[in-house]
Formats: structure tokens, sequence, C-alpha cells
């Protein structure tokens, strides 16, 4: 397990499918999170493995994936339905959730990454 | 034969697209726009728990759902046009509900600070023309908006420069992002510490010094290079983006943001101008402005208007349990709020008016598709910079437009309220 910050945001896939959020297109554009070279290579992951996010507002499992954008301790998962598992919703009084930079942690897991419908079932 | 419309996915409302209808082609669009003109599942008729219905069977439904309920929240309203959202703050005014919209969760932090400091803006126009130095703090146009570059802000040919060769390009964030990575100076940011970066940058650039060699991430020595380089632009604008209206600080973070171009400004012209998202998302925040004088988290409860986003805006609403019906317009909620909102929205009766099916679609009691702007309908819509622009109807539907539908609505609201 390893201790980092969750930030959260748009890509061009997930603009892209975003009219589109009952495919597989999204699901695959929203359900991964990106981690530095080192702190991917720390957690012994490979292409097509999975991790757990957890913060103090909630866990959710999605796929790992090596970034050349990110410093070591900062992952990124984008914007939408798995992201918003693991955000901090308070809003200190903005109206705003804070979206990104939430404390968390990440670890390997061998649990599956949810569909957005099913994910949507265990809210 | 390709003809010329307007986009509606992004703020940039790119003005100089093509698309051929016999086709079905779009043609000069970025990645996203070709996907908002291209064939995709839609909503194939209106639904009432799941069977489908008539338009008028369904709008009746939704209009009893509306009357019926204490206090409604009506949200969404960023991918409409201005005629549609119009009605959408009279019909909240006569439900006695919330009317809130998309920048509830994207720059309505930006509203508050420039309700405290103004905002010393300009047209993408003048930018394109003028800007020598353009500094993109926590946005990342390659991937939100692909074609505000080429467009507006970095290779774009003005009247006073003469491309990129002409123009400095920051970007401050805290990913080495797409857009980083074609800028000049690249500053990389620890999450959270916009704010104090701000503050320092305002402390050099007064002839100050700071008391410490790093600021949230960045050496001391790259913050006077920075502040340098933003005291000896001719024209500089920062265009901010999510990066810093959904990180610690929020609307402080713009408020100090705007302080320091008011500083910049007794040395140099220097613009600030927030990356906003969807086409008209300006247009869900203006049209209630000159409705009800306020843009954004709107309690129409009392009979009169009342702004407060800590009370009224969706989330605040949703997660305190304070609404006991909801109509989503051309949004979804489902996907892109917290799951501590999202739950309250799972158990209350939900109205949803979208062309295309979402995670809120499989929450909805009520679902009305409408018509695409743009493509299948036509209103006016702003852009970012708050310029209008009329949206283009080129293909014949079956389809309600969003217009359509609140008309409708309205009238059976005022018919069962027996007014």
């Amino acid at each position: 397990m390893m201790e980092v910050e969750v930030i959260s945001g748009r890509t061009l896939d997930q603009g892209a499918t975003v009219e589109e959020k009952l495919t597989d297109e999204y699901f695959n554009a929203v359900n991964y999170c990106e981690l530095s070279e080192e702190d991917y290579n720390a957690l012994g992951l490979a292409e097509g493995d999975k991790v757990k996010v957890k913060t103090e507002f909630g866990e959710v499992v999605v796929f790992a994936k090596k970034s050349d954008e990110l410093p070591k301790g900062v992952v990124f998962i984008p914007m939408g339905p798995y992201a918003n598992q693991v955000i901090d919703p308070s809003t200190d009084s903005t109206g705003m959730p804070q979206f990104k930079g939430v404390k968390g942690s990440v670890e390997k897991t061998d649990e599956n990454v949810l569909s957005v419908k099913e994910l949507l079932e265990v809210i | 034969m390709a003809q010329k419309v307007i986009c509606t996915f992004c703020g940039s409302v790119c003005d100089d697209v093509e698309f051929d209808v016999e086709e079905f082609k779009a043609k000069k669009f970025c990645k996203l726009g070709r996907s908002k003109f291209s064939k995709k599942e839609r909503i194939k008729a209106p639904m009432v728990d799941g069977k489908e219905v008539s338009y008028e069977e369904a709008t009746q439904k939704a209009a009893e759902i509306l009357v019926n309920a204490k206090k409604p929240l009506l949200y969404g309203w960023a991918s409409t046009v201005n005629e549609a959202i119009r009605l959408g703050v009279i019909l909240t005014e006569k439900v006695r509900g919330v009317y809130d919209q998309c920048a509830s969760v994207c720059h309505a932090p930006g509203t508050l600070a420039v309700i405290e400091e103004g905002l010393p803006g300009a047209s993408l126009g003048a930018i394109k023309n003028r800007a020598d130095l353009v500094i993109f703090w926590g946005s990342n146009p390659m991937e939100a908006h692909p074609r505000h570059p080429l467009r507006y802000s970095m290779s774009a040919k003005g009247l006073l420069i003469s491309g990129r060769k002409d123009r400095k390009v920051v970007v401050v964030d805290v990913r080495k992002t797409k857009t980083a990575k074609k800028a000049d100076v690249f500053v990389q940011i620890k999450p959270g510490y916009d704010y104090p970066i701000i503050s320092a940058l305002r402390a050099l650039i007064k002839g100050e010094d700071i008391e410490v060699d790093e600021v949230g991430g960045v050496s001391k020595e790259q913050l006077k290079e920075l502040a340098e380089m933003m005291k000896s632009a001719k024209y500089g604008v920062i265009f901010y983006g999510l990066g810093v209206t959904q990180s610690r600080g929020r609307d402080r973070n713009i408020e100090n943001a705007v302080k320091l171009i008011q500083l910049l400004n007794r040395y140099t012209r220097f613009v600030i101008w927030p990356m906003r998202g969807h086409y008209n998302v300006v247009g869900s925040g203006e049209v209630p402005a000159w409705e009800v004088g306020y843009q954004y988290a709107i309690d129409f409860s009392r009979g009169y208007p009342r702004f407060s986003p800590a009370e009224f805006s969706a989330n605040e609403v949703l997660q305190r349990k304070d609404c006991d019906a909801a109509l989503v317009i051309a949004a979804d909620p489902v996907a892109h709020f917290p799951k501590a909102s999202v739950k309250h929205l799972k158990k209350i009766p939900v109205i949803q008016i979208d062309p295309f099916p979402n995670m809120t679609t499989l929450v909805a009691d009520v679902v009305i598709p409408s018509a695409v702007y743009g493509l299948e309908a036509e209103g006016t819509a702003y852009r970012m910079d708050g310029i209008p622009l009329r949206v283009k109807k080129v293909i014949d539907t079956e389809y309600w437009s969003d217009e359509k539908i609140l008309e409708e609505l309205l009238k059976k609201v005022v018919e069962l309220r027996g007014e």
C-alpha cells in the first residue's frame, strides 16, 4: 500500500465519449488510475493490473496505467463515476466538492473493476 | 456538400467548422467536436417508469412531479441554449424550486471571486491579436479545448502577433500535461498549492522578498523568473482551469489570482479568463443573472430568489437531502457528482431531459429525449468569453427541442397549479 494524493480531471477520450456513457468506450475512458513510473514500479504493477484506490470518502477498483505526466505520490483518475467514489464531497460552503488533491492510498488488487451500471448499484 | 456550422461541444464554440449533412460527416472539428457531430445511441422515445410514452404524457407526468414536490432541484443547463435556460429559470420560480447549473462543479468558484474582486478580462479575439505571454494555470486545452490553442492562444495569428514564435507559453500544473509538453516553460506545483504560489508571485512582482527557498514545490528562482516574465510581457493572459477551482482554496485561489492581475496592471496589460467547459455553460449563469440577479445556487422556495452556494448549490442540497424531486437537463450529475450526492438522487423522483442516454437516465423516472442543438435545433449560446453565437439547425428531427419541451412543461405546471 502506498500513500498518495488523488486528483481527477478531463481527458480527450473522456470528453469524446461523454455523450455515450453506457458504452464500452466510455467505460474504458474513465475506469483507470494513472501513476508515475516510480510508483507504478514500486507497487510491482504490470499492464492489465488493477489497483484499489482508497480515501476516507470511499474506495474504488480501477485499472492501473503508467504515466509520464505525474510526479511521485500523485495519482490521476479521469473525471467520472470512478473518481467520484473517492473524491471529497464537502464543499467548504462554495458548492464545489473537492475533486482534486484528496489524500488516500493505492494498493494492487485482484478484485474486479465494476461496470458503470454496477457502480451505480453500490452507491 | 459541407456547410458552415457552429460546434456545440466545448466553451470554444468553434464557428469555422463544417458539416456535410448527406454524408453525416464533420470537417475541421477536433476529436471532441467530431464526437458531438457523429451518429450515436439516442434515447429512443419519452419514457415514464421505463415504458415508452408520448411527449404529452411524459411532460404531464413531469409537471405532476414538479408541482407535487415541496422543493424540487432543477439542475444542468450547460449544454442547452439561452432560450431554453430562460424558460428553465421561469419554471424553477413557478415550482418554487432550486436552480443550479453545471458551473457549480466547474467554474462557479470563479463567479464567487468575481463578486469579490471583479474580472479583468478580454475577448478571445483581443487575446489572439495581442497576447505575447499566455499562461495556462491548472488548465489543459490540448485535452479539454483542443482547438483553443490553435485559434486563440498558442499558434494563432493575430493583429500584432504573427504566431507561436511571438508568444511565450507557460503552463502551471500538477501534471506535465499534453499542453505542458508544448509550452516554453512548465512550472510543476504540488496539488493544492495554487494560493501560496500566487501570493509569492504577488510579493515578488511588488519587489518584495519571500523568506523561503521554495513554495508549493516551486523554487524561489523559478518563481522569480516567472514574476519577471509576467511583469515584462506587453500583454499577458492567465487562462485558468479546474486545476484551480476544484483544488484546495477554490474561490480564494481565483480571488488571489485576480489580485495578482490587478497588481500586474500597474506595470503592464494583463488579463485573466476561465476556460469554460460546456458550450453554453456561460449562458447557464448569464441567463439567470439577467432574469433574477444570480448565476447559480438560487432558491425560489420563498417565492423570491435567494443566492447562497453554501445552501442552494446542487451538491449541498443533495447531501443535506433538502430536495424531494429533481429535473436534470443537459447534464449528468449521476456520473459527475460525488457518491454522497448521488445517493439522494437515487431516492427521489428524477426527470431527465437529454438527447443521449447517460448514468442519470438509469435513475430517472421520467425521461424526455431532446434534439441536439447545433445540429437538429437552433438557438443562442455564449462562447466562453461571453460572445453570443447563434447555433444552427441543419438536420430535421422528430425530437423536440429543449425549448419546446420546457414550454410544454411550463404550460402544464401553470394548468396544474390553477394559475
